[in-house]
């Protein structure tokens, strides 16, 4: 059994979400505007919840919230009880690209925090190389980002998360930028490292697929002003295999998230929302 | 049909490219030929163009002559410490603050609001304007000299590096935070590395502007330095010497930004890396 096993039983009932009545404003003054509107849900300790809804509905903005990095205007968000007030190691976020540090090699990468924890480099390194076994990827510690593949990158960004055994793991489209082949094996290596370690995750998703295949339960989200317009249990047994998005069952409840989020008649689109800032090159 | 054998090295390069890269050099070499040949010629025939005269102009053999000289005698020494020395003072202590307020202004808008203001009103003052005034207000014209040459530098440094600091994506110090990073690791692990390239960029640039600010200091109020071995060659009708103080001058300059610009590609790996890539 190793360490982070380990780990994961010691908190085991440790990284239940209550969200109650959560309103999140964004933008100033005039421009302000309300993202997420009375939203409120339950999440046990150790469920795997995708969050699935169209673009711009305000599903990253309430994950960013989650993390701490955004408060929300009323209601109460709690993890295990504690108001969330800021971002802490215990909840990790995971976001779509290009967010490792391009000047870290892939070691020091996960081993940032540890670092800021202030543990030795010795330690620091041993736990990152630990963590690197869990994800398949022993053999590329010294690697820089850039040579690294999009999934490779991906699975490093989860474990500079996981080496801080957080309670919850937050995922903001976490394989939306990989090609269809690479997201799948992303994904049954996701469920894998769920399985062994138990952690609760939040999962923002617009791939009605991904969230069915991943989750226990999904929570819909409706446009602008978010709000969970269905939660639905998701009852495929694990371990899943890949095939199940093929048979019958799978098409059914696909076929009724669709109708949930296909856009009445006369509603455009809305642009996407980037409450934690775009990235510079998307400007 | 013969195929082309590849190369054990990897290098493919054939003859007859090779012998292209020889002959563009000759070509170079050769057109720098022309041009010292023209200048000889002119400054030989003392070639009168009417708005240019070549009169006075030394022949670059007699340049070479007093290069030589200058090479050879205890001055050049002198000279050469002297520049070197305050524009390593002057551009050390501007380096330090351009960076160090450009990531407080970058940071913070309470800095930028209480900072930028007054140095918005500077900045478009050339440091060479700043001399009179300068040699008012410090006691030697050593420190005067100095004092130009950092404010040459600063502006270059303090606009990069701003830049630099502005420009840091965002969700890089929102997964910094979430990994539990505080004020200052961000500042340290963050902010300082992912501006570094716009950084190094404004001490290049800072570079040749703290150069060229030294030397027209170092024209009007110096004692020793290589402006001032220049505009003394003039006064004292040593022609060939003008030259060569401007040939150092020269040399001087592109060392110093060569030299920088290594280091700071040694010390932003991952940069260069990048820009390879793309």
């Amino acid at each position: 059994m190793s360490g982070h096993e380990r780990r994961a039983h010691g908190h085991a009932e440790q990284g239940r979400i209550d969200a109650e009545g959560v309103f999140i404003r964004l933008g100033q003054g005039a421009e302000a505007f309300e993202a997420v509107q009375d939203v409120s849900f339950t999440v046990p300790a150790g469920e795997f919840v995708c969050v699935l809804g169209p673009s711009g509905c305000g599903k990253s903005t309430l994950l960013g919230a989650l993390a701490g990095h955004i408060a929300p205007a009323h209601g109460a968000l709690t993890l295990d009880g504690a108001a969330i007030s800021g971002p802490h190691p215990d909840r990790g976020i995971v976001f779509q690209h290009h967010t490792l540090f391009p000047w870290k090699n892939v070691r020091d990468n996960i081993a940032f925090g540890p670092k800021m924890r202030g543990i030795p480099k010795a330690e620091r390194h041993r736990q990152a190389d630990e963590i690197l076994e869990l994800i398949g990827l022993g053999g590329f510690a010294g690697r820089y980002p850039k040579q690294l593949s999009g999934g490779m990158q991906q699975r490093v960004e989860i474990a500079r998360v996981l080496v801080n055994h957080p309670r919850l793991l937050l995922m903001d489209e976490p394989f939306g930028a990989l090609d269809a082949l690479t997201r799948m094996m992303m994904q049954e290596l996701l469920l894998d490292i769920w399985t062994r370690l138990r952690t609760t995750i939040v999962f923002i998703t617009h791939d009605i697929d991904e969230a069915l295949f991943l989750a226990d339960r999904v929570l819909v989200m409706s446009p602008r002003p978010g709000r969970i317009v269905e939660d639905i249990t998701v009852p495929f047994e694990r371990p899943r295999r890949a095939e199940i998005v093929a048979e019958p069952p799978f098409g059914r409840l696909k076929r009724h998230c669709l109708d949930l989020l296909r856009p009445r008649p006369g509603t455009d689109t809305l642009p996407r929302l980037s409450p934690l800032g775009a990235p510079p090159h998307a400007r | 049909m013969a195929r082309p054998r590849p190369l054990p090295s990897g290098r493919s390069v054939p003859d007859t490219a090779r012998f292209a890269g020889v002959g563009r050099w000759l070509l170079r070499a050769a057109s720098l030929g022309v041009c010292l040949l023209a200048w000889q010629a002119a400054a030989q025939l003392r070639l009168d163009l009417g708005i240019v005269t070549f009169r006075n102009v030394p022949p670059p053999v007699e340049v070479a002559q007093a290069g030589i000289e200058l090479l050879q005698s205890s001055k050049l020494f002198d000279h050469v410490t002297s520049s070197l020395s305050r524009v390593f003072a002057g551009y050390g202590l501007a380096a330090l603050a351009g960076v160090m307020l450009g990531l407080a202004v970058g940071r913070s808008r309470l800095a930028g609001d209480v900072l930028m203001p007054p140095l918005e009103i500077l900045r478009p003052i050339p440091a060479v304007a700043w001399i009179p005034l300068a040699v008012l207000m410090f006691p030697s014209s050593e420190l005067s000299m100095i004092f130009i040459t950092f404010t040459g530098a600063l502006f270059p440094i303090l606009l990069s590096t701003i830049h630099g600091v502005e420009n840091v994506d965002p969700r890089l110090v929102a997964s910094a935070r979430s990994l539990g990073a505080g004020w200052g690791a961000i500042l340290r692990e963050v902010v300082l590395p992912a501006a570094a390239p716009s950084i190094v960029t404004g001490l290049a640039i800072g570079m040749g502007t703290s150069w060229f600010c030294l030397v027209t200091a170092e024209m009007i109020s110096g004692q020793y330095g290589i402006g001032y071995y220049t505009w003394e060659s003039y006064t004292l009708q040593n022609y060939p010497d003008i030259v060569v103080g401007m040939v150092l001058i020269g040399l001087m300059g592109m060392g110093s930004s060569a030299l920088l610009r290594r280091a700071g590609a040694r010390l932003t790996p991952w940069h260069s890396t990048d820009e390879a890539r793309r």
